[in-house]
């Protein structure tokens, strides 16, 4: 029998060699003569031991990371005599890391082949749609309603009602678009299950779409993630000649195709309002709601737009039942989270969870602290428009209203981990630099107010009449708060206001000639 | 390191040409919503999007030139002009930032001397900051052209500007 490796093909492991790898393997495996069909996975998400490389044994695969082009020779050769070796992990499914997970989305990401059907299907895939063509669309909504499902973008809006709004709204065209410009600083799970789990994704929107009674569907791909773009690009294609997408999607009587549109680098566009103003070709200027998209959405039609992680939780969602996934989680914030933990850390990667699960022990326990050793002063949770918190608040459980109870937001995740050498006058400088930078311009407090903050912040920086800046920041920021159109301007008072709250000391100058005096 | 592995990543580009940009203008014109479909097209072809092409665009499209500008001009991705004969991208996001990015990016600029955003005066290299490659587990990453590269050190970064020179 041949000898079956897995390397994984997602974006961070090519950034850290595993192309190199795959080639190296074919090399020592021509070398020794031994017949070897080589895998190319998503990732398991364990970043920091990527390239991670399995082969599979009787006993299930066994991993090896992280393996780098000189370490080939000796891993091929403990993989081919199942000996030991320094790098040898144990079976995959085995790592404490990786088995303390609860993996509903990301069960296959990293297992299988993602440019083939047949691996999708053989791992389950596509029965969540046959399920939900034999339910019908009421019956589909009340599963997606009853699961408890929120917008996995960061607002947390309940899908079910969603889709129940454009499923009820009559037009002669409606559309599922997919939100996949993942912006956010700290984030990866929507690049990751685009890459290593694609049908996932497409599975969802027919599902949507069928649903709504949708014909339709835009994935938006930033252009940052030319991988996912490829990856998504392929499986549209098998899944059409597998009869997945197309006309009579499934052997039903339901027709429903796709394409992928790419982004052009403008962080707005993961705005829901903006990324539909980009897909119609225009400028991506955030649009004023109501009207919401669900009512006069992409090209004036009724559209259900929802983020990667949100549609890619349906297949399970359908598969399983409303209540296999209800069951996970805590208060209105039911399932599992993709979160991501990234930055300075020891142990960064994709954790999915129920949730529930503490800052802390996501930051401590799970991620084990910094890579540089040095102790943990702040986390950004949630991309560049979430708050930071100090360890004083590690106790707040991931969820989408503890986390408002405490002036942040779980957003998209994301969990952004920095040593005590981070300097939070800078990282408040950056959250306005960033919103001028991208704010598309349309509302002036986000457009004006951003440029203004950095000069104040600067201004603190110099030393220059601290205090009374300070305040200015701040009334500032609740201006933009409650002022602008749409996240950019409205969320990025979080990250400012939360260094001056938590990180009040590095914004006033050390009182030393002060207590010199006394 | 025992298996060199040097994928070539540099681009090439077409230099403009009226007659084949109307070809790819035409090639995408039909979908709906294809300014930005267009717009990376062109600048696939000919490495930026030339000014001459704009009219065409809004003629295609039936749209004003201003509107095809303002899309344009809006999305950080479009050039007016072309750009180095490599691009190296910095993540210059959070994660990168917590990660110790700052130094590295303070290392290239020095190193090309150039600020991110510009092109060496030989324009061998633009250097320009991104904000966020999804690598944030595998921080701090940059990419050369088509090429990504995470956990960068100070000897990942040296290597990436000196092969961008070459």
């Amino acid at each position: 029998m041949n000898m079956r490796i897995f390397i994984p093909r997602d974006a961070a492991a090519v950034a850290v060699g595993a192309d190199e790898i795959a080639v190296a393997f074919e090399q020592v495996a021509a070398k020794h003569g031994l017949p070897v069909e080589i895998t190319r996975t998503g990732s398991r998400g364990l970043c920091w031991l990527e390239p991670m490389v399995e082969v599979a044994t009787a006993k299930g695969r066994v991993a090896y990371g992280p393996v780098s082009a000189e370490d080939v020779a000796s891993v091929f050769e403990s993989m081919a005599s199942n000996g030991p070796h320094a790098l040898r992990l144990g079976v995959a499914d085995e790592i404490p890391w990786l088995k303390r997970q609860t993996r509903l989305t990301f069960a296959r990401c990293g297992v299988i082949d993602p440019r083939s059907l047949e691996d999708y299907r053989a791992h389950g895939g596509y029965k969540g749609l046959e399920r939900a063509l034999s339910l019908g669309s009421d019956a589909i909504l009340a599963e997606v309603t009853a699961c408890g499902l929120r917008g996995r973008g960061g607002a947390g809006f309940p899908t079910g009602i969603k889709w129940k709004t454009v499923a009820q709204a009559s037009a002669n065209r409606k559309f599922i678009v997919c939100n996949a410009d993942e912006g956010d600083s700290g984030t990866f799970a929507d690049r990751m299950i685009m890459e290593g789990d694609p049908f996932l994704v497409i599975e969802g929107m027919a599902t949507a779409g069928i649903t709504v009674g949708a014909t339709k569907g835009y994935i938006y791909i930033r252009s940052e993630y030319p991988h996912a773009v490829e990856a998504m690009n392929a499986a549209i294609v098998a899944a059409r000649r597998g009869g997945y997408l197309g006309d009579r999607i499934g052997g039903s009587t339901h027709s429903f195709d796709m394409e992928v549109r790419v982004g052009a680098g403008a962080y707005v566009c993961g705005e829901e309002t903006s990324l539909l103003e980009s897909l119609e070709g225009r400028r991506g200027l955030v649009r004023a709601k109501p009207p919401l998209p669900a009512h006069h959405g992409l090209f004036g039609k009724p559209t259900v737009i929802n983020n990667v992680l949100s549609f890619a939780a349906i297949p399970f969602i359908l598969a399983e039942g409303a209540k296999a996934y209800a069951d996970f989680g805590m208060g209105r914030s039911r399932g599992t989270m993709p979160i991501q933990l990234a930055g300075n850390i020891r142990q960064g990667g994709l954790f999915e969870t129920a949730f529930g699960v503490t800052l802390g022990e996501l930051v401590d326990d799970i991620g084990g602290g910094t890579f540089t050793g040095r102790p943990v002063r702040a986390v950004q949770v949630g991309g560049p428009l979430g708050a930071y918190f100090p360890r004083a608040l590690f106790d707040t459980p991931f969820d989408y209203e503890a986390f408002a109870a405490r002036d942040g937001l779980i957003g998209h995740g994301g969990i952004v981990v920095f040593d005590d050498s981070v300097d939070m006058r800078k990282q408040a400088r950056f959250a306005m630099e960033f919103c001028a930078i991208e704010s598309c311009g349309k509302c002036t407090p986000c457009r004006i107010g951003s440029t203004r903050g950095v000069e104040t912040i600067e201004k603190i920086i110099n030393g220059e009449r601290v205090g009374e800046n300070l305040a200015l920041v701040e009334d500032l920021c609740n201006t933009m708060k409650f002022g602008s159109l749409c996240a950019l301007g409205g969320f990025t008072p979080y990250p400012v206001l939360s260094a001056l709250k938590h990180f009040r000391e590095d914004f006033i100058p050390a009182p030393t000639t002060l207590q010199a005096a006394e | 390191m025992t298996a060199v592995f040097e994928p070539s990543y540099e681009p090439s580009y077409e230099p403009w040409n009226e007659t084949r940009g109307a070809e790819i203008i035409a090639e995408h014109a039909g979908q709906e919503g294809a300014t930005l479909v267009i717009l990376h097209a062109l600048q696939e072809a000919f490495g930026y999007v030339p000014e001459a092409a704009i009219p065409m665009v809004a003629q295609a499209l039936n749209l004003s030139r201003a509107e095809v500008h303002g899309v344009f001009t809006f999305y950080h991705d479009f050039r007016h002009k072309p750009a180095g004969r490599r691009v190296l991208k910095l993540c210059r996001a959070e994660a990168c930032q917590a990660a110790g990015g700052d130094a590295l990016a303070a290392r290239a600029e020095a190193k090309l001397g150039v600020s991110l955003g510009s092109t060496t005066a030989d324009d061998r290299v633009t250097l320009e900051p991104i904000y966020c490659l999804g690598l944030c587990a595998t921080a701090p990453s940059a990419m050369l052209d088509g090429r990504l590269v995470g956990r960068l050190d100070e000897k990942r970064i040296d290597a990436l500007v000196a092969e961008a020179q070459r």
